[in-house]
């Protein structure tokens, strides 16, 4: 049976599983005392996974009988995110501490949520997904109300916990919907049945059912009119535990966005293209308005957030393979540049405590000459300006949706780039051209100052040798699509 | 034949029944009760289908577990459900409103619902023959073999919710007194029986 079952392929998923329950184990024989230890080593336990990674995912195998699928999208998607949660171990190190938050749980639940997004990037059945995204979701609302003791934390998790049960409801209530017209949740078995049924009309039931679907993906990356949570979420959480939200679940939502609709409904293209179309615009444009009036810097980074998910969608509403390139070159991009910008962000501290208005961060160039250079990099990149990194992850999906025929989307997209540059540049002013107000304290410790190094440095010089980058996206594309 | 038939509409009407009174009663605890004879009635049900395993975990999980936590949550929180209800007329009817439109659309979907011509043949784990294989032994033989992985999920799912609700709730707190056994039979007699000679009539 062990072999009928195939489970190797699955190595990298188990070996983090198992490392995360020992560690469990570790952290309640140790006490509280463990807190750092248990910290580096998730650290170790991700660097181990990543090197299993390409070990056990290089060819295209089925596994758990078709449940779970390894494929070059699927290494592509699972580097980004263990390179993500390690990013957001690494900046939450000494912020847990100085915010007295510091329980082994935190990495543990960060492993476990790992675990589910790698579950999400490989499930390839309707029960798989469901399951590693309720494992992924599940242990970021309680790491939302990591502090407990604050009144917005816990209704931070509150909220995320409540709309996110909400939209899982969705998602099933769609699947049950998908399986009681096909007979199969498999996603092989699903696209069989859909593509022998591509020429006629579907039934209506499977349409609402997939729209269902839609709906409840759309919530967990954060799209409009499905993104009420995020500004809450991202304001009220830690900061630490903002940052990794805003990359790590991310990117493993928008791969499971993917391999849905391109896997399974991938037949139905033509019914589903206008609902992303119209998600897409209407996240792009939100985010470029609504962010303008944001005092707060993390409620600002929510709104950024959910304008880049809509440059994203644009390369899933085209659908093809140029298109979905272009989502995943966007994504690594976007998990660099905001790394580094709430690597910035968690080091806004004066006098020992955070601080999370965007008026104190007038003057930084005076008073951290360096600081305010990294953040002025991320914001012209987050703002698409050429040369940076930033621009390309824009043009890729420009370009596919203008190859498309969308241009609707591509004119929409660029119009509202250049609002959202508006709020972005206004950062850099106030760094730049204001009064210096208060300091912020110094040092910001050798993690911090690594990370900023290597984002800063992969934003600037990204157009000098982008060749890694885009080959590899195009074999993960062109995988989805059988090639 | 006639007494399977009896037995059907006797567990079926207590069921419908009581399924009622869940929501009708006015004593919160008294529907909780009504509720697990629901449940009860549910699991004869599956018992006359054949179907003896989801009999035992719906009276086992769902009467021993689900609706005994209600029972406590109803006892123990201080909930004034007439107070509750007090809007209830104040909402019925954009909530009316909703659930027409709702049953409209549901109504939609089934009266247009088609199955895919290959649905009969893609499902994935066929029924086994129920004279020969017992529906507990066909359950287990597919969760534990083709369907382990998601098993397993499910386990982590669980392992995680149980990590969450102890870091939200759990605080240990100062001066609470525990029974610490081996410091207790670490005490020997000469380090805490003092014996003293006392005159009669002055104490100690």
């Amino acid at each position: 049976m062990i072999h009928e079952l195939n489970i190797l392929p699955a190595t990298p998923e188990m070996f983090l599983a198992v490392a995360a329950m020992a560690l469990l184990m570790l952290g309640v024989f140790r006490g509280e005392r463990s807190t750092r230890m248990v910290t580096l080593l998730s650290l170790t336990a991700l660097v181990l996974t990543a090197l299993l990674l390409p070990i056990f995912n290089a060819g295209v195998e089925d596994s758990f009988a078709g449940q779970f699928v390894v494929d070059r999208f699927a290494l592509f998607m699972k580097s980004l995110v263990i390179l993500a949660s390690a990013a957001g171990i690494v900046m939450s190190l000494s912020y847990i501490e100085r915010i007295g938050i510091a329980r082994f749980e935190y990495p543990i639940l960060m492993l476990f949520a790992t675990v589910g997004m790698m579950m999400m990037i490989s499930a390839n059945d309707l029960i798989a997904l469901y399951l590693g995204l309720e494992l992924q979701s599940l242990s970021l609302y309680v790491v939302a109300a990591f502090q407990r003791d604050s009144a917005r934390s816990t209704e931070a998790g509150l909220k995320y916990f409540v709309l996110g049960a909400v939209a899982s409801g969705m998602i099933l209530y769609g699947s049950s919907l998908v399986y009681g017209f096909a007979g199969t949740t498999g996603f092989y078995g699903l696209a069989d049945v859909f593509g022998r049924a591509a020429g006629a009309a579907p039934s209506l039931g499977v349409i609402v059912g997939m729209v269902f679907v839609i709906a409840g993906l759309s919530f967990k990356v954060s799209a409009v009119p499905f993104h009420m949570w995020t500004p809450d979420v991202y304001e009220g959480a830690p900061t630490s535990v903002t940052a990794f939200f805003s990359i790590a679940p991310k990117i493993a939502a928008v791969s499971l966005f993917i391999r849905v609709m391109v896997g399974p409904f991938g037949p139905l293209l033509d019914r589903w293209q206008g609902i992303i179309v119209l998600i897409s615009i209407a996240s792009m444009i939100l985010g470029a308005l609504a962010a303008i009036n944001q005092a707060n810097i993390k409620r600002l980074m929510a709104y950024s957030s959910i304008g880049h998910v809509g440059y994203a969608l644009i390369g899933l509403a085209v659908g093809n393979e140029s298109g979905i390139r272009g989502v995943l070159i966007y994504m690594a991009i976007y998990l660099f540049m905001n790394a580094g910008c709430f690597a910035c962000i968690l080091c806004m501290r004066q006098k020992g405590q955070m601080v999370e208005e965007i008026d104190s961060l007038a003057g930084l160039a005076k008073t951290n000459p360096m600081m305010a250079l990294a953040m002025a990099v991320f914001m012209f990149s987050m703002a698409g300006l050429p040369p940076l990194a930033g621009f390309f992850g824009k043009l890729y999906v420009f370009l596919a949706a203008i190859d498309a025929g969308l241009y609707t989307l591509a004119v929409i997209g660029v119009v509202s780039s250049v609002v959202a540059a508006y709020y972005y540049l206004r950062i850099v002013k106030v760094m730049y051209f204001d009064e210096p107000s208060e300091v912020f304290d110094r040092p910001i410790g050798l993690e911090m100052t690594t990370l900023l190094a290597v984002t800063t440095l992969f934003v600037t010089f990204f157009f000098i040798y982008p060749a890694p980058l885009l080959s590899s996206a195009a074999a993960a594309a062109a995988a989805l699509f059988g090639g | 034949m006639i007494v399977q038939a009896l037995t059907f509409y006797l567990f079926s009407a207590v069921t419908v029944v009581a399924a009622v009174m869940v929501i009708a009663a006015r004593n919160p605890v008294h529907s909780v009760l009504f509720l697990i004879l629901a449940f009860f009635n549910s699991a004869g049900l599956f018992v006359l289908m054949g179907a003896e395993f989801l009999a035992m975990v719906l009276v086992v999980v769902y009467v021993g577990a689900v609706a005994v936590l209600f029972l406590f949550v109803v006892m123990m929180l201080d909930i004034d459900f007439l107070e509750l209800r007090q809007g209830f007329l104040h909402y019925l009817p954009v909530g009316g409103l909703i659930g027409l439109i709702l049953l409209a659309e549901l109504l939609a979907v089934a009266g247009g619902w088609t199955f895919a011509p290959e649905a009969a043949q893609s499902v994935a784990a066929p029924l086994p023959p129920l004279a020969e294989v017992p529906n507990t032994d066909a359950l287990g033989r597919l969760l534990y073999t083709r369907y382990v992985y998601l098993f397993q999920a499910a386990g982590l799912v669980l392992l995680v919710a149980m990590v969450g609700a102890i870091v939200l709730t759990l605080r240990q707190r100062e001066g609470v007194k525990r029974q610490r056994i081996a410091d207790q039979l670490r005490r020997r007699p000469g380090e805490v029986v003092e014996v003293r000679q006392v005159q009669p009539g002055q104490g100690v």
